[in-house]
């Protein structure tokens, strides 16, 4: 199997892994690191957000090799701990309900936020449309990427 | 503690009696010893008449003061983990910001109606959870007394600290060893409302952490020492049989351990419990173990099976005219009748009838279905997210001939339930492949397993057919065709029975193949919309306030003494007028329309009012206003997190969710062919509780129900046109607005 340098969370990684195999998974199983979620492996429902240079995309459609010497953040590595304005907005909230989508969300609003500091609210309904909250925590995201939209400036 | 206590404690309530590492010890009570738990045979059939009066929970107090408190109860995103210990903690007088909670094991023994469902862990758990706190405080002050010699009652508590009347305090860490020799109290007194200190107050979520930092919680992310992965290859259809399977080239792909079939156990469990095989297909299936999920899903395409049709193929369009026929003709089970419908309908000088249609609906848990499964000669371990963990144990041990006691089953998180983790057709899976592999294995599902080898919210559809004389309402009569099951439990009695005197409710069903089974709010997730939207349309009829036909048939219901009604009018009475005043209705400007509803489930008394607007010349929902009674909010934070949920969860299925059926098999199998509703669509929801002492109830659903009809009664006012089918998106020419709206 094809061998594969990435760097997660700051750390270099060398996964040995086949060619097809979504960085989700290599993630998850190769890695450890769960936090990023296996929701629909098609890109539909954002459950699998991961940064990659910085850039909010789907880890369950992504190649090792469109990934190989990027840098890659999942929600374990977005802060230190776990202090990140948004995450700490999601705790003032108390957003999640389940909880299961809400590593997708966090990633999709920090890397929305970093690029719109100054967002309204139809900016961020418009920015996480693509993230899908089965419980449908819709209202407390809204208020909680605006909170972390203040704290961030 | 020394042996001459052994014999005290054997004959006393004390389930665990353990040192703990840092000392101090784990105190825990049977409350209710006598009470067996009741045998679950099929828990979907009626959750809410489970006897949960065998309820008990665990407290740990380390010596340090540390508290833990043990959730009994699975957690599927409904709060239990957080508000079931919050009122533990409340009686037991510690400060919630000192409580560690982890979640409880399955344990029959000790625990019961570990159940997710029915809305019912907080209103049935809170009697028990209460004395459960109050008896631990109590034999923890009694300790402390003993040691001051003075009276229990001369001393107070606070924040686990027992102060005596000379002002001397102990924590309840250093009195703990002693309290733990006590006996238990049969009963002791609770404190009243007003003096609350944890409860009533916002707790934030006790995994918010974990969420909100990726760490491991939830059975997809369980993992354990040598454990492989299985992808399972399902029938393809609803009705399909395996024949044979050609596994070379799956054998060949990087990563495989192994390629099985199961389905003999499933079977030979069938065959001894045949009220599960609604939920599960008998047919063999195909198994690809593999060393990763990738592997084993890149495999499970690889495997080439031949099926054969072992029953008939259905579709939509089939479900379509067979419960249309069903309610055409004259086959039901009459689930009550009052009066006689018939002699008033004859007599009526108007009659309304209409006819109301719901789909096929998945529950699209966020996190695909999955669980754990080591089956050793010891013992059999069990990980995952299941709503019904005892319930599962049982059918595991009854299927590998274990006895109960050999199951060790761990609850996980669960991204999402939704009635789906009912079930548990997958842990029978997982434990009949790691018995015939001898292996640590995780089953996982894809989404389109998930999606295509659902148990389903059933398609049905109600005739609701209405009389009325000299200007009042005589007759009601409910027909409800559903595929599989219907309507149970006391839901026939729900509002209007009692309020009309000429009132019946009959039931007829077909049965399918397809699996089908509970999903958020059984039945009523429908009804309420059927029948709210029909009390609107009579209303117009009869010419009068649809808020006042409301409250006038109310009226006739109070003073009831038919046990079977369980919806109190004067509640009922109050949220509708709280929605009223705190909606605007009536008072809104031109191009606010309302659509007004009020409804009873899961034990609370709930008023919804949509608010649609005309955007782009399209209606839109972008407010509800919910009134909810729900007695004591035990945490407010987490009640309007649900309530918001299922408001929003209501209105995102009545205008999206449908799953269709073709040659046996849905149409969609991912979430590019099925709509849930997202942020864009999420109206604001402004909740309001009616403040009150009762019982809290829980609110896992009923804000659900009525959401559709808030929003059908809405897109009457705003489009002119009647909803009679979910899910509205599939009606375009009705919701057109009239060109006057769009410029006006």
């Amino acid at each position: 199997m094809p061998t594969y340098q990435i760097k997660v969370n700051g750390a270099s990684q060398t996964v040995n892994v086949s060619e097809d195999t979504p960085l989700l998974w290599v993630l998850r199983d190769h890695l450890d690191l769960v936090g990023t979620k296996y929701g629909c492996g098609i890109g539909q429902c954002g459950a699998c957000t991961v940064h990659v240079d910085g850039v909010a995309m789907r880890s369950c459609s992504l190649t090792p090799a469109q990934v190989d010497g990027k840098s890659i953040t999942t929600i374990e590595g977005l802060s230190e701990n776990g202090n990140h304005p948004v995450q700490e907005a999601w705790k003032e909230v108390d957003v999640p309900q389940c909880g299961y989508c809400q590593a997708g969300q966090i990633m999709t609003a920090s890397a929305f936020l970093e690029n719109n500091p100054n967002p309204t609210e139809e900016d961020v309904k418009n920015a996480m449309h693509g993230n899908i909250c089965r419980c449908a925590s819709y209202t407390r995201i809204r208020k909680a990427v605006m909170i972390a939209a203040d704290n961030m400036d | 503690m020394s042996s001459n206590n052994s014999h005290i404690l054997s004959r006393r309530a004390f389930i665990r009696n353990s040192s703990l590492a840092g000392g101090g010890l784990v105190i825990g009570f049977n409350l209710f010893q006598a009470c067996k738990p009741k045998v679950i045979a099929e828990p979907a059939i009626d959750l809410s008449t489970l006897d949960y009066n065998d309820f008990n929970a665990f407290i740990k107090i380390a010596d340090n003061g540390a508290v833990t408190i043990f959730s009994p109860n699975p957690e599927i995103g409904q709060g239990v983990k957080t508000s079931m210990p919050m009122i533990i903690a409340e009686e037991l007088d510690v400060a919630w910001k000192d409580v560690y909670v982890e979640q409880g094991i399955l344990d029959t023994e000790n625990y019961t109606r570990q159940v997710a469902g029915g809305s019912q862990s907080i209103r049935q758990g809170w009697d028990a959870l209460r004395q459960t706190g109050a008896k631990a405080r109590h034999m923890l002050v009694s300790a402390a007394a003993s040691r001051w010699g003075v009276d229990p009652s001369e001393c107070t508590v606070s924040d686990g600290v027992i102060t005596n009347a000379a002002g001397e305090t102990l924590g309840y860490g250093e009195v703990v060893n002693e309290a733990a020799l006590l006996e238990v109290p049969e009963e002791v007194e609770l404190k009243h409302p007003k003096d609350y200190k944890i409860m009533g107050k916002d707790a934030t979520n006790v995994d918010i952490e974990k969420i909100t930092s990726g760490k491991p919680l939830f059975g997809l992310d369980y993992k354990a020492d040598g454990m492989v992965y299985a992808a399972v290859v399902r029938p393809p259809s609803f009705g399909h049989k395996l024949v044979s399977y050609d596994d070379s080239e799956a054998k060949g792909m990087p990563g495989v351990i192994d390629v099985v079939t199961i389905g003999e156990k499933v079977r030979s469990l069938l065959a001894e419990d045949p009220g599960f095989s609604s939920k599960i297909s008998s047919s063999d299936k195909v198994v690809v173990i593999a060393e990763t999920t990738w592997q084993a899903f890149k495999a499970k395409e690889a495997i080439k099976a031949t099926w054969e049709e072992e029953t008939p193929m259905e579709s939509t369009e089939q479900h379509d005219e067979i419960l249309t026929a069903l309610l055409d003709g004259n086959d039901f089970n009459t689930m009550r009748s009052d009066g006689n419908v018939k002699k008033a309908f004859a007599e009526a000088d108007q009659v309304l009838e209409r006819t109301y249609e719901s789909p096929f609906l998945p529950h699209n848990c966020m996190e695909p279905m999955n669980f754990f499964a080591n089956v050793t000669e010891e013992k059999v371990h069990l990980a995952g997210p299941i709503q019904t963990p005892a319930w599962k144990a049982g059918l595991v041990a009854k299927m590998l001939g274990r006895e109960e006691k050999d199951i060790h089953l761990e609850m996980t998180r669960m991204g999402g339930g939704f009635g789906r983790r009912l079930y548990g057709d997958f842990v029978i899976e997982a434990s009949e492949i790691s018995d015939k592999i001898k292996k640590p294995v995780k089953v996982v599902y894809t989404r389109e397993d998930d999606m295509e080898d659902g148990i389903y919210r059933m398609a049905i559809k109600y005739r609701i057919k209405a009389g009325v004389k000299d200007g009042k309402l005589t007759a009601y009569h409910l027909k409800e065709a559903a595929v599989n099951d219907n309507m149970y439990g006391l839901i026939p009695n729900f509002f209007p029975a009692g309020a009309v005197e000429n009132y019946q409710v009959d039931a007829a069903s077909y049965d399918s193949n397809i699996t089908t089974g509970a999903w958020r709010a059984p039945y009523t997730n429908f009804l309420a919309y059927a029948e709210q939207s029909f009390f609107d349309e009579l209303a117009e009829m009869m010419e009068v306030d649809k808020i006042q036909l409301r409250l006038d048939l109310l009226q006739n219901v109070k003073g009831t003494t038919d046990e079977r009604i369980q919806y109190s009018p004067e509640r009922m009475e109050e949220v509708i007028k709280l929605a009223v005043e705190k909606s605007g209705w009536g008072t809104k400007p031109a191009g606010v329309h309302q659509g007004f509803v009020n409804y009873y489930c899961h034990n609370t008394h709930v008023a919804e009012v949509a608010d649609v607007e005309i955007e782009n010349g399209e209606p839109v929902v972008k407010k509800i206003t919910c009134v909810v009674d729900c007695g004591i909010v035990v945490n407010p934070t987490g009640a309007l997190n649900q309530i918001e949920g299922g408001v929003i969860d209501g209105v995102g299925h009545s205008m999206y969710g449908e799953l269709q059926f073709k040659d046996g098999k849905p149409t969609s199998n991912n979430f590019d062919g099925y709509r849930l509703i997202r942020m864009k669509e999420a109206p604001v929801v402004e909740t309001y509780f009616v403040e009150n002492e009762h019982t809290p109830t829980g609110l896992g659903e009923p804000t659900l129900p009525p959401a559709g009809g808030a929003v059908a009664n809405a897109l009457k006012a705003a489009t002119g046109n009647r909803l009679y089918k979910q899910p509205f998106i599939k009606s375009p020419e009705l919701l057109k607005v009239p060109e006057k709206e769009i410029i006006g």
